[in-house]
């Protein structure tokens, strides 16, 4: 990351699509910056935080990081904001009416799609908000053409006067390839000019400007005709000519340097004329666009023939050349070529899971206790883990901060069957600050009988541990205000009685605190209060390991989760009832182990002790 | 330079520095001269999670991802992460693997089987398997994190540059911030090498 900022122009590098972004903005001049953390993009903002003459911020949320930026742009400095795909529907609502006020500051949205969803709830496709928004998008494929396209939009939307949606994949975030950088371009501020026609957004004042931003588009689709960024690569097997942009552009080019390939790097408003000068050159057009049938719409829509797209092509994932290939070959009744060679072995699965000690494992071996009682409502982040093995402790988990909300729609909707069953809310506490402090509002404003567990683990654990308003650090390190949890829920309403603030290390408080308060009627609140084991304020302290003697094989402490425990011999036990018990001895990696002891307290036998410290071999 | 692409797939689990060599190998390439591109989906595999990270370089790289039956290079940090991705290889390519078993909770809580044999598994679909104790040697050496540098030194003999130019790249990483280990990540590298030689002439051996 440092080797990009501290690169002189006309270096190159091996750039991810995230650093070189993070660059082009860089260059563009652009002095304002904010985002909130979210996979693919999160290395955008943590790049450009390292370069100099530029503020940047984590915002509590993607709302906030825009109106952020916006207010930077109305003050006529260049401003960006960046999140991933989920992020601008929170931030929807600034987005579609400073659509409508245009730019001073250029001012550019950088959104990460998770085509393929490798950390994300949903696959969806943020070129409709170009079109929803009438706005342009610009999709680079590869690093250098992120880092070109990012210095670019500032200018494209100073010269239309709109917001510019980057739109970015994470074959374009995360794929590190070589960029050849430039010069920074001298940052101006022109200061904010009192406008209230322009920036105060009555009906009377935005139904003024609606005409111009109806204008601008036509503008930008004969922009879109024109432009470098949508060039024609000439093939000579004219059977097939493909329509594409992003990443999938790389997969055509591999899978078939022959072809003719109009290749979009502004892809809204979708460039019709010249895709009907391709068209005229071919037998068919193929559109490979990765998720929705965007582009492929508005050309059938224009009237254009012998279009075909997700026809042939699937909606969900990537478009890489293995599934490519034998579409187009059917397609065309070409003898699809073998693939592998080797057969697949498929050993196990591997899925993700908490670290060792992470403090959410002792909230979810208690909730697992108490299964059968609770409903538990979820959240985004590393606790949505809980889903998964051994704990099988969460119900529901829908978007950012919607946790709470949820709880409390279950709450008010009960069956027969469901009335006696108490509902929890599970949240981390950077979710707890982005979306999540109104749903608590929500349940104490309405009388919800809900309890609210706020994972307080001092970071934005997911996306790699940043800083947010409750860690007491800003984006680059700094001293910022903390938020005190307890008085936030405080002020939201919750009585001071109901509000707990617990070790989440200390299994038999955990157990007894959330019994306790599900037990009781009305909103509560337990805040657990541990660091994330990755974080810079976690301290470890001795391993632990079992007493060989000592384990009877109950597997209690595997229950709790933690993946430096595992069993190293299993064996069947009759039980006087005549069914066979399986027993489990353990065994503890004292590597991984921080002394944590949740497990020492799940042993019933008291065989989990601090661990020898070994005498050197010789 | 010729139009082919190198592709090597390196591949273990979250926390064992597949990304760290993956970037050394790009970085080796992009000094060389060669177009390159690297790519890995990151996301929640740190969580101890599979990983994988493409690297492809050659006179120009145009998709990031290497297709299933190409991969000339198979880089295994774990035994059964070598045999889940030992179908991305070419015939004749070669998969180096690190003999370590890393188990993963579901299969020691009982769900799942953690394979006795994957590299067995592995010869028996056709995959020539270059196989050995990363662990053993980088510990032998006094430090369980030169299993990366042994790793990259196995597959030295492999790569269309000279074994010296990887050393170097990873050498200098070393030279800059701690001096001290130089020449440690020297025998660690010529430790790997020595160690794929080994195996690559007894196994061929073996079968004549």
């Amino acid at each position: 990351m440092s080797a990009a900022v501290q690169a002189k122009p006309q270096s190159r590098l091996l750039l991810s699509g995230n650093d070189a972004i993070a660059r082009g903005v860089w260059e563009a001049g652009t002095k304002v910056a904010a985002a909130y953390p979210g996979t693919p993009s999160t290395e955008i903002l943590e790049s450009l935080s390292l370069y100099p003459d530029l503020y940047a911020e984590w915002s509590v949320n993607e709302k906030v990081a825009l109106e952020v930026a916006i207010g930077g742009s109305m003050s006529g400095a260049r401003s960006f904001c960046a999140m991933k795909h989920v992020g601008l529907n929170v931030a929807s609502d600034a987005f579609m009416t400073v659509t409508v006020a245009g730019v001073v500051g250029g001012l550019v949205i950088a959104v990460a799609d998770d085509v393929g969803m490798s950390s994300s709830q949903n696959e969806q496709d943020s070129r409709f908000w170009g079109r929803f928004a009438h706005v342009p998008v610009l999709e680079p494929a590869d690093s250098q053409e992120a880092y070109e396209m990012a210095k670019y939009a500032f200018e494209l939307s100073e010269a239309y006067n709109t917001p510019v949606i980057l739109r970015l994949t994470t074959r374009v975030c995360h794929v590190k390839a070589v960029v050849e950088v430039g010069e920074r371009l001298p940052g101006v501020i022109s200061g904010f000019k009192s406008d209230a026609r322009r920036w105060v957004m009555t009906p009377a004042n935005a139904k003024g400007q609606i005409p111009a931003q109806i204008a601008r588009e036509a503008k930008l689709q004969a922009l879109g005709e024109a432009s470098p960024l949508n060039w024609l690569d000439a093939g000579s097997d004219r059977r097939v000519g493909f329509v594409t942009s992003g990443p999938a552009f790389m997969h055509v080019r591999e899978s078939f340097p022959d072809a003719p390939i109009l290749k979009l790097g502004l892809t809204y408003p979708v460039p019709v004329a010249l895709v009907e000068k391709l068209a005229a050159q071919v037998d068919h057009v193929v559109v490979v666009e990765e998720t929705e049938p965007l582009i492929e719409q508005e050309l059938k829509a224009a009237g254009l023939s012998k279009i075909h797209g997700k026809d042939l092509l699937p909606r969900l994932g990537e478009l890489t050349p293995n599934i490519l290939i034998p579409a187009i070959k059917t397609f065309l009744g070409d003898p699809i070529p073998p693939t592998t060679t080797y057969p697949k072995i498929d050993p196990f699965p591997r899925p993700p899971t908490m670290c060792a000690a992470c403090p959410h494992m002792g909230v979810y071996y208690s909730l697992a206790r108490m299964r059968k009682k609770v409903q538990i409502s979820g959240d985004i982040g590393c606790y949505t883990l809980g889903a998964g093995h051994p704990w099988n402790a969460l119900d529901s988990t829908i978007s950012m901060g919607a946790s709470m909300g949820i709880a409390l729609g279950m709450d008010k909707a009960r069956s027969e069957e469901t009335k006696d069953k108490a509902v929890v809310a599970v949240i981390g506490d950077s979710t707890f600050l982005h979306m999540g402090m109104q749903g608590m509002l929500d349940i104490v404003y309405n009388r919800g009988n809900v309890t609210t567990l706020i994972l307080d683990n001092r970071t934005t654990g997911m996306t790699g541990g940043q800083n947010h308003a409750g860690t007491g650090k800003g984006l680059k390190g700094d001293d910022t205000p903390r938020v005190d949890f307890v008085k936030l829920v405080e002020a939201l309403g919750v009585a001071p009685e109901r509000i707990r603030k617990i070790d989440p290390y200390q299994l038999p408080v955990v157990f007894k605190t959330i019994t306790e308060e599900i037990n009781t009627p009305g909103p509560s609140v337990i805040i657990t209060d541990r660091p994330c084991v990755l974080s810079e304020f976690y301290e470890k302290i001795k391993p632990y390991e079992v007493i060989d003697e000592d384990c009877t094989g109950c597997g209690n402490c595997i229950n709790v989760g933690c993946p430096a425990i595992t069993v190293k011999r299993s064996e069947d036990k009759l039980r006087p009832d005549g069914k066979v018990n399986e027993l489990k001895f353990t065994t503890i990696d004292t590597a991984m182990c921080t002394g944590c002891h949740m497990c020492v307290d799940s042993c019933g036998p008291k065989a989990i002790v601090f661990a020898k410290p070994r005498v050197a071999a010789e | 330079m010729s139009d082919v692409i190198t592709n090597i797939l390196v591949c273990g689990i979250g926390g064992q520095g597949v990304m760290t060599a993956a970037e050394i190998l790009a970085q080796t390439a992009i000094s060389k001269g060669f177009d390159c591109k690297k790519s890995e989906v990151a996301g929640m595999a740190q969580r101890g999670g599979v990983v994988t990270s493409h690297v492809r370089f050659g006179k120009r790289v145009w998709s990031p991802v290497i297709t299933p039956g190409t991969a000339d290079l198979l880089v295994a940090f774990e035994v059964a992460e070598g045999s889940r991705w030992a179908d991305m290889l070419r015939p004749g390519g070669v998969a180096m693997v690190n003999t370590i078993r890393l188990v993963p909770p579901v299969v020691s809580i009982g769900l799942f089987k953690y394979p006795d044999d994957p590299v067995a598994q592995m010869r028996a679909a056709g995959v020539t398997v270059y196989d050995f104790d990363a662990g053993a040697i980088a510990r032998d050496l006094g430090d369980l994190r030169l299993v990366n540098t042994v790793m990259l030194g196995a597959i030295a003999d492999y790569l269309p540059f000279p074994a010296s130019e990887l050393e170097e790249q990873i050498v200098g990483r070393f030279r800059e911030r701690k001096p001290a280990m130089v020449e440690v990540n020297q025998r660690a590298f010529e430790a790997g090498r020595a160690a794929a030689r080994a195996r690559a002439e007894g196994i061929k051996a073996a079968a004549s």
